[in-house]
């Protein structure tokens, strides 16, 4: 493996305090060097990324890759295909697969697949509970010896309290964290939606913020009670937000992820875009069931609250829930569609208009997509360290383009976004030291500007 | 005249003249219902599809009739009976439709926004025959059309809705219709059947069109100088899912009986979209009492369907 020169661009790596205009040396897989106006070496190839940010690889904690059991919804190779385009270096694969990941054998399957097929790096995270049924424990110890980075039943709360203290307690012994989907049944059941004023104009059944709120403070108590390590899988509410900020302030092992929709879209992306405005006819759009996800998308005062919490560190960092479906799964009534969203190739775009409105200073969101998660992980990633892997992501903040499901990597079309204007994206993907999303020569090019300013962006210098 | 419309999906976007135009059709519709030759060939060579998911006598029957007294060719498909019942997506049976080359398809559904879905993917002209808990325009529409043959205005009269409003399409359609035509509408019912951005202040947003609609939990205060008392249909349901602790006590609480009707105004006109939960939301007295004009919108209903139906199948016509 040679060595990969990127020269030029703005260079923002939250772990080193850096953010500036420099130069970024590759050699063999991992950093070489990382500062400002270093000689270009002999034979290196040359990225020209003036103009662009470059920053650690994109870190996911929280995604579906389907396989095994539902490759016709993703697979190992899609998924982390559909990872590199977005920026993703490391992803981590949720255990809501079938058979669910809750064995040896499970997980060790899904490592073998990435390492045969996969694009980038993925992590498995294992299942709570036996089937993640919510009643037994599944064998965490094992798990965690067959390299889980964490435990989740996601998909499912863990509903039972005790079962949730046992397992906090359980793997608060293997250093490992709990990822709660937090949500009550007994308020969700039959919703389809946020309840609000969209759900009683759409006549949907709604799902109250309560929901969430009531499950993330059981189980801040729990994490006091144990010990344990918490994490609150994509929170949506406002509520959860100040949990959260308030959990930390006592000192507890709390974390919070939020996905890019929840910070960006409202409840009334369910009303199919924003149409003749929040008192207009409904358009004949209503009822987009690609904006259906659990938790579901909240008030804008939830959104708002979201975006603060990811501002002032009460959201420790961004995870995707990139959830893909099949077809059909979308191709019926709000009532009988699946929850999720596909959202690997579009969270940059999202996320980077928290940065346009000027509420999120864009080293923040770096941090919030590399650095952030890495500590979560204890892992020596999401850094442009000297001798760290190669991990590397090249966006430009300022590339408007339309949102094409079609033209994704990932098998999941589901987006409500499709036909949308995002700015910002992303440009290339280095994995480990190798180019694994060049967004110049993929199949799929950037429009216009992009393409005829950075034409030729990789290759050898003359 | 309904020069441009294509689909009734909801009363959202009708305008006041669009309402109009279909009151004012559904006069001479009634004209033909009165007649001993009940058939006029407006819609010869049409063909209309009622598609009903969900059990319905009334409403289907309802359209069935309008369309036939139209001379349209009209096909039931109902769920029962038919690849509904075996699995079918709505997609698929959409597509059958399609294949079926019908200019209208009336569609009943238990989930809100399945009308929508076909008129995304259907050339037919859709119409709403209720979905979920969202709309039931025709509904809206002949109970419009009721007010306006009894007091010959809808503008101004105060209509007092009582019942289950959070599950209620009728309701959801009624509130577009009658605050469109200037009536003022007071909800009524316990604070469970309430839907919470009714309670919560929400409509004091700018511009929202329901920021007028009164919401009264006491019956008595709602009934207050009524010109139309609706009580809604109550199922059985809402007790078992916690709504309500009985039915009994809610027919105590709420139920129209001839002593709360005497709070409304004199002439005061009871109506129900029905059918009617006799003993618990309508005391019998009152729903075949004198001021009941439940029969009556049952008729009604067959004018105002012509009417929509005429509307939605005749070319594009000039503005007069």
């Amino acid at each position: 493996m040679g060595r990969i020169f990127i020269t030029g661009g703005r260079i923002v790596d939250p772990s080193l305090g850096m953010d500036g205009v420099g130069d970024l040396v590759i050699q063999d897989g991992r950093i070489e060097a990382v500062e400002r106006g270093v000689a270009l070496p002999d034979g290196a190839q040359v990225i020209d990324a003036s103009g662009m940010v470059v920053c650690p690889g994109f870190i996911d904690l929280h995604c579906h890759l389907r396989e095994p059991g539902f490759e016709y919804k993703e697979t190992i190779a899609t998924g982390t295909a559909a990872a590199a385009r977005g920026g993703f270096t490391t992803v981590c694969a949720m255990p809501n697969t079938n058979p669910v990941m809750d064995t040896r054998a499970a997980v060790e399957f899904v490592l073998e697949r990435a390492r045969v097929g996969g694009v980038v790096r993925v992590l498995p995270i294992g299942a709570v509970t036996k089937g993640s049924g919510g009643a037994e424990l599944a064998e965490m110890a094992e798990l965690a010896d067959a390299g889980v980075v964490g435990f989740s039943d996601d998909g499912h709360p863990v509903a039972d309290a005790n079962v949730m203290r046992q397992a906090l307690a359980y793997a608060s012994g293997l250093g490992l964290p709990i990822i709660n989907h937090c949500e009550v049944s007994e308020l969700s059941a039959g919703g389809v939606m946020n309840e609000g004023w969209v759900s009683n104009r759409l006549g949907l059944r709604g799902i109250p913020a309560a929901a969430e709120e009531i499950m993330v403070a059981r189980d801040i108590a729990l994490a006091e009670t144990t010990g344990g390590r918490l994490h609150i899988a994509h929170a949506s509410a406002a509520a959860t937000v100040e949990l959260a900020r308030r959990a930390k302030d006592r000192g507890l092992d709390v974390t919070c992820e939020a996905t890019p929709h929840h910070l960006t879209l409202t409840d009334e992306a369910v009303m199919g875009g924003p149409g003749a405005g929040p008192f207009g006819p409904l358009p004949e759009a209503a009822y987009d069931t690609n904006a259906k996800v659990a938790p579901p998308l909240r008030a804008r005062e939830d959104v708002a609250a979201m975006a603060a919490g990811l501002r002032d560190g009460a959201v420790d960092f961004v995870a995707t829930d990139h959830a893909p479906h099949g077809r059909t799964e979308k191709l019926c009534t709000f009532d009988e569609a699946a929850n999720g969203i596909s959202v690997l190739e579009t969270a940059l775009g999202s996320l980077m208009s928290l940065v346009h409105a000027g509420g999120l200073p864009l080293p923040t969101l770096v941090e919030r997509l590399t650095t952030a998660p890495a500590r979560f992980l204890g892992m020596e990633l999401g850094a442009l360290r000297p001798g760290s892997p190669a991990d590397v992501t090249i966006f430009d903040p300022e590339a408007e383009w339309v949102v094409d499901p079609a033209a994704f990597a990932s098998k999941g079309k589901n987006t409500p976004l499709a036909g949308t204007t995002l700015k910002g994206r992303v440009t290339a993907t280095l994995f480990g030291g190798e180019i694994v999303y060049d967004g110049m020569t993929g199949a799929e090019r950037l429009q216009g500007k992009i393409r005829t300013e950075y034409a030729g962006l990789v290759g050898e210098l003359p | 005249m309904l020069t441009t419309r294509r689909h009734a999906l909801d009363l959202d976007d009708f305008s006041v003249r669009e309402i109009e135009d279909v009151l004012n059709n559904a006069e001479a519709m009634r004209e033909i219902l009165g007649r001993d030759i009940r058939k006029t060939p407006a819609l010869r060579g049409k063909t209309i599809i009622t598609a009903f998911h969900e059990p319905s006598t009334r409403t289907r029957v309802s359209f069935e009739q309008a369309g036939k007294i139209l001379s349209a060719d009209v096909i039931n498909v109902s769920g029962s009976g038919s690849s509904v019942e075996k699995g079918e997506s709505l997609y698929n049976t959409a597509l059958t439709l399609q294949a079926m080359n019908a200019d209208v398809i009336v569609i009943r559904h238990p989930h809100a926004g399945a009308p929508h879905f076909l008129a995304r993917h259907l050339r037919a002209s859709i119409v709403n025959a209720g979905d979920g808990g969202h709309a039931h325009p025709t509904q809206a529409l002949l109970d419009l059309y009721t007010m306006r043959r009894r007091f010959g205005r809808v503008e101004g009269l105060r209509v007092a809705i009582v019942g289950d409003v959070l599950y209620s399409r009728v309701a959801r359609s009624d509130l577009w219709g009658l605050t469109a035509m200037g009536a003022s509408v007071v909800l009524c019912a316990p604070p469970t059947l309430l839907p919470v951005d009714m309670v919560n202040g929400y409509r004091g947003a700018p511009g929202h069109p329901f920021a007028s609609v009164e919401v009264e939990t006491n019956v008595e205060r709602a009934l207050d100088g009524a010109d139309v008392v609706m009580p809604l249909r109550l199922q059985v349901e809402r007790q078992r899912a916690g709504h309500l602790p009985t039915l009994r006590e809610y027919s105590r609480a709420y139920g129209i009986n001839a002593r709360r009707l005497a709070l409304a105004k004199p002439n005061a006109l009871v109506m129900h979209p029905g059918p009617m939960n006799e003993g618990v939301e309508i005391d019998p007295e009152v729903a075949h009492g004198p001021q009941s004009a439940i029969e009556e919108q049952v008729t009604n209903g067959v004018a105002v369907r012509m009417a929509l139906l005429y509307g939605l199948t005749t070319p594009a016509r000039e503005e007069a």
